[in-house]
C-alpha cells in the first residue's frame, strides 16, 4: 500500500503523516478528533479510550463474571476482542465468556452465530447460545408465520432483552456487557425526545443500566464512534457478520440512523453532544414516573402486572398476537388489554433500548 | 485502468454478494484522470444491482458508508477528487448494519 511513484507525482495522501507520532503515514481521520493518525496509533488511543472509559466509571471489580452480548456483528465483534485484550493487559480479573441469543430464524442468525463460533475458538473465550424456542417455545420463524412482518421486531426486541438476561443468569453472570456505540446511543437519545418517552430518555444515556437488579448491563463503547469500530475491525482483519436480518428493518429506528450520519457528516462532534444532552435531561421532581415492579408470572422486572414478554407470548399462545402490541399505559394497561382483547393499531411500542431486529445488542 | 474494488460490511449483497470486483474503468473522453467521484458513478451502473440508495445519496456514497483507498480513509485523500491511479484499491464499507 506505500506508494511506490511517491517521488514522481506528488500524490494524495503521502506526505500527510500521522499527527500523534510524526513517523508514519495517516490511515484515518478520526470523527470525534479530527486527527490525522496512522494504524498503530489509532489502535492505542482507540483501546486506551475504551480502557479509560471503563476507570473513570468504576464499571468492573475484579473477579467479576462478564457476559459479553454477541451478535456476530461488527459492535460486538470488536467488544468481544478489545475487552479480551484489556483484560489481559490491564489485569482487571475478569472472566469473560460470550453470550448469544439464537432468536431462530433460518439464513439469518444461524450463519451469524457461526461467526461467534469462530470469535470464541479465536478469542479463547467461552461460549454459551440461548434460544427463543428453549425460553419461550417459539422461534421468530415460527413467529413471523403466526403474525406476519408487521410488529414481528417488538416480539423480537422484547424477547431478545430477558433472553440475554436469562442466559447471563444460568451461567451466573455478575454483568453484560453490549456493543453500543456513540452512534446507537445519539439515536436512541433522538427517539426518546420523538417519542416523548422520558422514562426510557433519562435512562438511554447512563453507562451502566439494571445496577439495582441482579445483572447490570454497561456499555464499554459508549464514546466510540461507529466509524472507528468498522475501522478497528477492519485494519485487524476482525471476522465479523454484516447481514440484515430478513425481517424487515426497523424503519422508524432507520430514520433517525440516516439523520445522526446526515449530521455526523457536517459535524462529526454532534453525536458526543447529542449524548451530551441527553445526559442532562433532567425530569421535574413533580413528574409521575412508572414504578418499577416485577412481573407477576415469571418475576422479570416489569411497570406492569404482566411484563412485556409475558404479555406478547400470551397474545401468541392465545392465538390473539396483537395482544400487548402498542402502548399501555399506566397499571391498568394490562388489565384493559387482557380484557378487551382488542387490538390497539397505534405506533407499536417497539424496544428502544434495543437496535434493530436481528442485533444483539441493546 | 484496472482497479480493484471491495464491498463490505453487507454492500456486497447490493452486488450479488460478491466481495472483491477486478475491474478497467475507463475516464470520460477527454478527461485524463479518473476521480472518485466518476468511480462512483461508474460503480452505481456496472456494478451495484440493486438498491443503489444504499450506496449513494446525491453525489456521493451515503453516509455511514466507509471509503478507503490504497486502505487509507479517503476523507484523508481528498474524498470525491480524490484522483485514481493504476492499481487502486478501493474498499466500500458499510457501517449501516446492525452490530
Amino acid at each position: 500500500m506505500e506508494d511506490g511513484n511517491a517521488s514522481a507525482r506528488p500524490r494524495r495522501a503521502t506526505g500527510r503523516l500521522c499527527s500523534i507520532c510524526n513517523q508514519r503515514k495517516a490511515a484515518l481521520k478520526r470523527p470525534k478528533t479530527l486527527e490525522q493518525i496512522c494504524r498503530e496509533c489509532f489502535y492505542s488511543v482507540f483501546e486506551d479510550e475504551i480502557h479509560s472509559v471503563i476507570v473513570d466509571n468504576n464499571l468492573f471489580r475484579p473477579g467479576e463474571r462478564v457476559a459479553v452480548a454477541a451478535s456476530g456483528g461488527k459492535d460486538s465483534t470488536v467488544l468481544a476482542y478489545v475487552m479480551s485484550q484489556l483484560n489481559c493487559r490491564h489485569n482487571y480479573g475478569l472472566d469473560l465468556f460470550l453470550l448469544s441469543v439464537d432468536e431462530g430464524i433460518t439464513g439469518y442468525r444461524d450463519d451469524s452465530l457461526e461467526t461467534v463460533k469462530r470469535n470464541e475458538i479465536e478469542y479463547g473465550l467461552p461460549l454459551k447460545v440461548v434460544s427463543y424456542k428453549d425460553l419461550y417455545g417459539w422461534t421468530m420463524d415460527e413467529i413471523v408465520k403466526t403474525i406476519g412482518l408487521k410488529n414481528n421486531c417488538t416480539f423480537c426486541g422484547v424477547f431478545r432483552r430477558q433472553a440475554l438476561d436469562r442466559g447471563a443468569a444460568l451461567m451466573e453472570a455478575d454483568k453484560i456487557v453490549t456493543g453500543h456505540n456513540a452512534d446507537d446511543i445519539a439515536e436512541t437519545v433522538l427517539l426518546n425526545i420523538l417519542r416523548g418517552d422520558i422514562a426510557r430518555l433519562s435512562r438511554c444515556t447512563f453507562i451502566t443500566t439494571g445496577e439495582d437488579g441482579p445483572i447490570p448491563r454497561c456499555k464499554p463503547f459508549k464514546y466510540s464512534y461507529e466509524k472507528e469500530i468498522v475501522m478497528y475491525a477492519y485494519f485487524k482483519k476482525l471476522d465479523y457478520f454484516s447481514t440484515e436480518c430478513i425481517y424487515s428493518p426497523n424503519a422508524y429506528r432507520g430514520f433517525a440512523r440516516e439523520f445522526i450520519k446526515d449530521l455526523e457528516r457536517i459535524r462529526p462532534r454532534a453525536i458526543l453532544d447529542i449524548i451530551k444532552s441527553g445526559e442532562n435531561f433532567r425530569i421535574a421532581t413533580s413528574t409521575k414516573m412508572p414504578e418499577q415492579g416485577t412481573c407477576v408470572r415469571c418475576g422479570y422486572i416489569s411497570s406492569q402486572k404482566l411484563c412485556k414478554a409475558c404479555l406478547l407470548l400470551e397474545g401468541l399462545n392465545r392465538g390473539l398476537p396483537k395482544l400487548g402490541i402498542g402502548r399501555t399505559r399506566g397499571s391498568n394497561g394490562v388489565k384493559k388489554h387482557v380484557e378487551h382483547r382488542n387490538s390497539n393499531t397505534e405506533v407499536s411500542d417497539s424496544n428502544l433500548e434495543s437496535k434493530q431486529c436481528g442485533t444483539l445488542n441493546f | 485502468m484496472h482497479l480493484t474494488l471491495e464491498f463490505g460490511g453487507g454492500l456486497e449483497l447490493l452486488c450479488g454478494s460478491v466481495k472483491t470486483h477486478s475491474v478497467d474503468v475507463k475516464s470520460e473522453p477527454g478527461e485524463h484522470e479518473l476521480k472518485m467521484r466518476d468511480l462512483l458513478s461508474w460503480t452505481k451502473s456496472n456494478l451495484i444491482k440493486e438498491r443503489p440508495e444504499m450506496f449513494m445519496k446525491g453525489n456521493t456514497v451515503r453516509p455511514g458508508v466507509l471509503v478507503l483507498i490504497n486502505d487509507c480513509d479517503w476523507e484523508l485523500c481528498g474524498g470525491l477528487d480524490t484522483e485514481l491511479e493504476e492499481k487502486d484499491v478501493v474498499v466500500f464499507i458499510s457501517t449501516l448494519h446492525g452490530g
